[in-house]
């Protein structure tokens, strides 16, 4: 073997570089950082956290799901019936949201893959609903008016008394210092955790059943397979994710875990605007989309009449976002994952007359 | 009798579910896509017959007239000018795009008409009832029911009988041989969004007249006549019609049961279905 296959670039490794020092400045934030800075990160990085799993599941997967809300919703009340039910500090519930999350993935997935194209989305819509009517009838949660976490669960949260110690704050700013830093740390594992399985067999299989099932069935992908592992890590993720946020909100409600508009109508303008398909476009776009809701607050909504008609405008004018822009004028990859094909430096490279056509 | 009585108010609901899927069905037929904001467009009709009702001062039954060429045009428009551009073997622009004039319009409404729920002024007839058998029937709900049967009968017809439903039918089978043959998919298609928008202007009138309603209500009627086509089989309008009544019926027996559990009994009996017949119950084609 005279050829090796590597996705690496320069601008990449440079990129890379840059990101360890940018989460490591991102990590020491709340030591000069004011605490209205810090809620501000810890909502633009969940809003990240999530567009990166639906651009996951939209974008490379091809399944265009708009009942995410589902595993917010969950995750969120699944962390709340660990801290209300059973007693569990909110910190570790966190995880049982993703369990909850990936859980409930399976019948949503039963269903739904029954359904094909646009029917899928509308598909996944309604079991989010059907999630969301069940969820509002649990009582011992509130039922449909919600409840809040128990003031002993939140001032007794793991690490809270070490960072008041650390940072010489209020429970309260802890508690979002603690919740930022969470934040922080499930974007690095998600998008580091999602640009690993591209790179892999796996991410060429997926992205090769995205583009045509048909092909990638005929070279051997078992397409129903990698659905299924996409389909369920993603409501891992989303679960995660909720059940964090609903860790800094304290406070809980059918209607608000389960809003299509905070948790899938945002997070698809995020992706859309920034770049579907791309692991740079989410983050693009949840910039933006910071940007745009901290200018136009005031305007209620006309700000959602604002997004929608972008959102409209970057898919009919630049389908592949921002990002795709930047990319066409500059060709910066900050994530390749195109495979590039190099002869080896090495020795035998004179006895083999093969040339692969680039 | 008095499960009689639920099941029967069940069939007339479907009638309305049925006038909220048709226009979907119509649309989903002909070009494959799927129109996210149909639900808002019904609540826009409903604000435009409203608004018409006030500025004119004449009975909403003719503001539907005024309102209906209005909307023809708007479908129009909006097919030519915005929904062409996304069709294609990509889904997902035409997804994203439908979904973001949904947020649009709900918002629009929202900031036109604000929160407040709202309902077209009832005519004398829209609260009296007709006995039969000791079964009080309304008005109203037999008139939705009847409606939805017209409305699905004469789209058959145009379907099957003239020449635009053939051309109808021939760019839903193969767009690019029917261009062959002259006809201009692009017209076609504006056609097609056209009508469906006459059928929301009337799923918009009893989305009106029997409730109230305002900016927000639009995405779960959508749900109810996505459903209705889902469980009808893609490409049967009478198929639609059952999908209709059967959502209709289980929503009704299981308001009649706890009314917490009106919407969630729909939903389970889509979903129900789904599991049985994951292709309808009468799927037009194999495609």
């Amino acid at each position: 073997m005279n050829y090796v296959v590597t996705t690496r670039t320069k601008t990449a490794s440079v990129a890379f570089a840059g990101a360890i020092v940018l989460i490591a400045t991102l990590i020491c934030l709340p030591i000069f950082a004011s605490r209205g800075l810090i809620q501000d990160m810890f909502f633009i990085l969940t809003m990240l956290a999530l567009a990166q799993l639906w651009n996951l599941l939209a974008g490379y997967g091809g399944m265009v799901s708009v009942g995410q809300q589902a595993f917010v919703g969950i995750g969120a009340y699944a962390m709340f019936a660990g801290v209300i039910l059973m007693g569990i500090d909110p910190i570790p519930s966190i995880l049982i949201a993703g369990v909850a999350a990936m859980v409930l993935a399976v019948p949503i997935a039963f269903f739904s893959f029954r359904l094909e194209g646009a029917y899928f989305a509308i598909g996944t819509w309604v079991l989010a609903e059907v999630v969301r009517l069940f969820v509002a009838q649990w009582k011992a949660l509130g039922g449909g008016t919600g409840t809040s976490l128990p003031r002993t669960a939140t001032k007794e949260m793991w690490f809270v008394d070490a960072i008041k110690g650390l940072f010489g704050v209020k429970t309260s700013a802890a508690r979002d210092i603690l919740a930022y830093w969470l934040a922080l740390l499930l974007v690095v594992l998600i998008i580091g955790g999602i640009y690993w399985l591209l790179r892999t067999r796996r991410g060429l299989a997926l992205a090769a059943v995205r583009d045509n099932i048909q092909a990638a069935r005929s070279v051997g992908v078992d397409a129903r397979k990698i659905k299924w592992q996409v389909f369920l890590a993603t409501a891992f993720g989303t679960g995660l994710v909720g059940g964090l946020i609903y860790v800094q909100k304290a406070r809980i409600s059918p209607d608000a875990a389960f809003s299509i508009t905070d948790w899938t109508a945002y997070v698809i303008f995020i992706v859309v605007i920034g770049g579907i398909g791309t692991i740079e476009g989410p983050i693009l776009g949840a910039l933006v989309f910071f940007a745009l809701q901290a200018a136009l607050a005031d305007y209620g909504s006309w700000y959602l009449m604002i997004l929608g008609g972008i959102g409209i405008a970057v898919m009919l004018f630049a389908p592949r976002g921002l990002w795709g822009l930047i990319n066409e004028k500059t060709g910066i990859e900050l994530f390749p994952i195109r495979r590039f094909l190099h002869r080896k430096q090495a020795e035998d490279s004179a006895t083999t007359k093969q040339e692969i056509p680039t | 009798m008095i499960w009689v009585d639920t099941i029967l108010q069940g069939i007339l609901l479907g009638g309305l579910y049925a006038l909220f899927a048709a226009g979907l069905s119509l649309v989903f037929g002909i070009m494959r896509l799927v129109n996210l904001a149909h639900g808002d467009l019904i609540v826009m009709g409903a604000y435009l017959i409203l608004l018409l009702t006030t500025l004119l001062g004449v009975p909403p039954m003719i503001a539907v007239l005024c309102a209906a060429p209005v909307m023809f045009a708007l479908g129009w428009l909006m097919q030519k000018y915005l929904l062409n551009r996304t069709l294609g073997e990509d889904i997902l622009p035409s997804l994203l795009v439908t979904f973001g004039l949904s947020v649009v319009l709900q918002n629009a409404l929202l900031e036109g008409f604000s929160a407040d729920s709202q309902r077209l002024p009832p005519g004398a007839w829209s609260t009296a009832s007709v006995s039969l058998g000791g079964i009080n029937l309304g008005v109203m709900p037999l008139m939705t029911f009847a409606s939805a049967v017209l409305v699905i009968f004469a789209l058959n017809q145009l379907f099957y009988r003239t020449a635009i439903g053939r051309a109808f039918r021939a760019t839903s089978d193969d767009p690019t041989t029917a261009r062959l043959m002259g006809i201009k998919p692009n017209t076609i298609f504006a056609l097609a969004t056209g009508i469906a928008m006459l059928i929301v202007t009337i799923a918009a009138f009893y989305l009106g007249s029997r409730a109230n309603f305002d900016p927000s209500i639009g995405p779960a009627r959508l749900i109810y006549a996505f459903e209705a086509v889902i469980i009808g089989g893609l490409g049967s309008l009478w198929g639609t019609l059952a999908g209709g009544v059967i959502i209709g019926v289980a929503q009704t027996m299981g308001a009649a049961i706890d009314p917490e559990w009106q919407i969630l009994a729909g939903h389970i009996a889509f979903l129900v279905v789904l599991l049985i017949k994951p292709r309808g119950l009468f799927p037009r084609a194999l495609d």
